[in-house]
């Protein structure tokens, strides 16, 4: 078991990500264009993690399956990057330091591996939250 | 004939494109081609004319399945549960016309609730910095044609702006910048190497969340302390900063275009206020401007329109009839919803199903949720009440702020074919209130 150690997430946009959710938020390219996470190869050795892998991401406020890759945009080791969507909101922290804006960006996660586990689809984990989901669990 | 529209606007991002290029098929129903635009503005044009666009209001059903009513059943269930509700919020504007971010203001006039806007989540802590500390902006023209040094900071256009940095800000050739790209001087700052980066001149690699403290060392610079600088701050090393906040001085026209880098982050509006102050310096010895990155083609609009209803831009609170109230952190919707304070909430011209945090749309769906979007997204799919309507811009037009806060009339290119605008729907919607708290009365 690799160490757990402490990741500091940010979520933000991608031109991807843009062009997929018009084309639909329950299409097949907002699913691949948002549920990966983006680290620093660094961090992955150090997590025991493999690219292109699944892993588990947790934070206060919730937690999520995502595929990590290494991103184009480059992180720095300890920095890591969900774009912004269904996926990242399952763990954004809601506290706003009283200004109504949501912790989106700099709040802490620990990431591991979790290659059998399964991506769940947009629909799924929205209506899932809301105790509507009516698909496989 | 298919029919080429001229001048046509992009109803994405806050850079409002206005020079698009649309061909329509001859009974108006399909769009052919798309010119000028970038992808993203490609794929809403396409999904203009997508088969399967509801064009009908859906009510979900005992057993959760979603069944096809009219726009009058819709109006009457929406305006039922608005006057029953205490303190109803309606949310989202980012995506749709003046003219309904008007009428949705008439609405919760007449029902007494709470109305707010996608700034709550995005440029909201700009809007608290500017009451603070004031705004020195200009138009985006004024860059394009005056700027020499221009700061992406926090900011990333390459991907949320995708012709940001061709039409106003980098590469076009403007009045007093002839040689374009070639006499601008580009920064960078961004704790990620970004696509943006890779074309700037310096990228400045910050520490995520301590922008604040690199605002404080180039103020230090602007003020004369600039030898009193630790070796490093922020991670960013003290000969960049000086080498930085050279250019900054000797800049004779320079603009900061900051996004979610600041307002997302550790300190929100303080990150604003103190780069607003940092222009104060800088235009002792300089000419220097700040804009906002504001995200969707017309979320400047309710901003504009409901300061002129009710004097403030969002977050406001209608609950006490004949004034209006307003304080982020208490009124915004993120906020309410976290404290379970409101009994209704109607998305409109957004996606809280998607972009709140999931605790805050698991607090919002124990109440009724009505979704009034053009599209299946995620707050269609988890809604009482799904109506569909005309995408601004594509089935109607009406007048959009771009991020700059310059006016843009739209144009229509489809035929609406049977579906309502906002505008229409909104003002049928408080048509019916207004009858009930008469009848109530
Ligand atoms: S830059 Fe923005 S407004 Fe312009 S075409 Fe692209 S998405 Fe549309």
């Amino acid at each position: 078991m690799a160490e757990k150690y402490i990741l500091n997430m940010i979520t933000q946009r991608a031109f991807e990500e843009g062009v997929a959710m018009e084309i639909g938020k329950t299409s097949p390219e907002y699913f691949d264009a948002c549920n990966i996470i983006e680290m620093n190869e660094q961090d992955m050795k150090k997590l025991g993690i493999l690219k292109n892998t699944n892993v588990r991401v947790t934070s206060e406020s919730g937690q999520v399956v995502v595929k990590a890759v290494v991103g184009r945009q480059t992180v720095y080791p300890g920095l890591c990057h969900i774009r912004q969507g269904v996926w990242a909101n399952q763990v954004v922290p809601p506290r706003t330091q009283s200004t109504g804006t949501p912790q989106y960006s700099g709040f802490p996660v620990t990431v591991e591996p979790a290659p059998e586990e399964k991506l769940k689809t947009a629909l799924h984990l929205v209506q899932g939250a809301v105790g509507m989901w009516k698909g496989e669990e | 004939m298919p029919k080429v529209y001229e001048n046509v606007g992009c109803p994405y991002c806050g850079c409002s494109c206005d020079d698009v290029r649309v061909t329509v098929s001859d009974d108006g129903k399909k769009v052919l081609e798309v010119e000028n635009v970038c992808a993203i503005g490609t794929e809403i044009f396409k999904h203009g004319s997508s088969e399967h666009r509801h064009r009908l209001p859906r009510l979900r059903q005992p057993d959760g399945s979603m069944k096809e009513i009219s726009y009058e059943e819709a109006i009457e269930w929406t305006a039922q549960h608005l006057y029953k509700a205490k303190k109803p919020l309606m949310y989202g504007f980012g995506s749709t016309n003046c003219e309904g971010q008007a009428a949705a203001a008439r609405v919760m006039e007449s029902a007494g609730g709470c109305l707010d806007n996608c700034a709550t989540i995005c440029h909201g802590p700009s809007f608290l910095a500017i009451f603070d500390n004031g705004y020195p902006t200009c138009t985006l023209g004024e860059v394009k044609n005056r700027a020499d040094v221009i700061v992406y900071w926090g900011s990333n256009p390459a991907h949320a702006h995708p012709r940001h940095m061709s039409r106003y800000s980098i590469f076009p050739r403007g009045f007093f910048t002839g040689k374009g790209q070639k006499k601008r001087t580009v920064v960078v700052i961004d704790p990620r190497y970004t696509d943006t980066a890779n074309v700037a001149d310096i990228h400045v690699r910050v520490k995520q969340g301590h922008d604040y403290e690199l605002f404080d060392a180039f103020r230090m610079v602007m003020h004369g302390h600039g030898d009193d600088l630790p070796d490093v701050v922020a991670d960013v090393p003290k000969e960049q900063i000086l080498q930085v906040a050279e250019i900054m001085a000797n800049a004779r026209f320079g603009t900061v275009f900051y996004g979610m880098g600041l307002t997302h982050s550790d300190g929100r509006n303080h990150n604003i206020d103190i780069a607003i102050s940092l222009m104060r310096d800088l235009n002792k010895v300089a000419k220097w401007t700040i804009m906002a990155m504001r995200g969707h083609y017309n979320i400047a609009g309710p901003g504009v329109v409901w300061s002129w209803t009710f004097g403030f831009p969002y977050c406001l609170d209608l609950t006490k009839k004949n004034y209006a109230h307003m304080n982020p952190g208490e009124t915004s919707s993120v906020d309410m919803a976290m404290r379970d304070e409101t009994d209704m909430f109607i998305n409109i011209g957004t996606d809280a199903g998607a972009h709140f945090p999931i605790p805050a749309v698991q607090h919002l769906k124990k109440h009724p949720w009505v979704t009034i979007d053009p599209s299946v997204c995620m707050a269609s799919e988890i809604s009482d009440l799904h109506i569909p309507v005309c995408i601004c811009g594509v089935d109607t037009g009406g007048i959009v702020y771009r991020m700059d806060n310059v006016p843009i009339q739209f144009r229509q290119v489809l035929d609406p074919q049977g579906l309502l605008t906002d505008e229409e729907l909104l003002n049928k919607i408080a048509d019916r209130v207004d009858e009930l708290n008469a009848q109530g009365a």
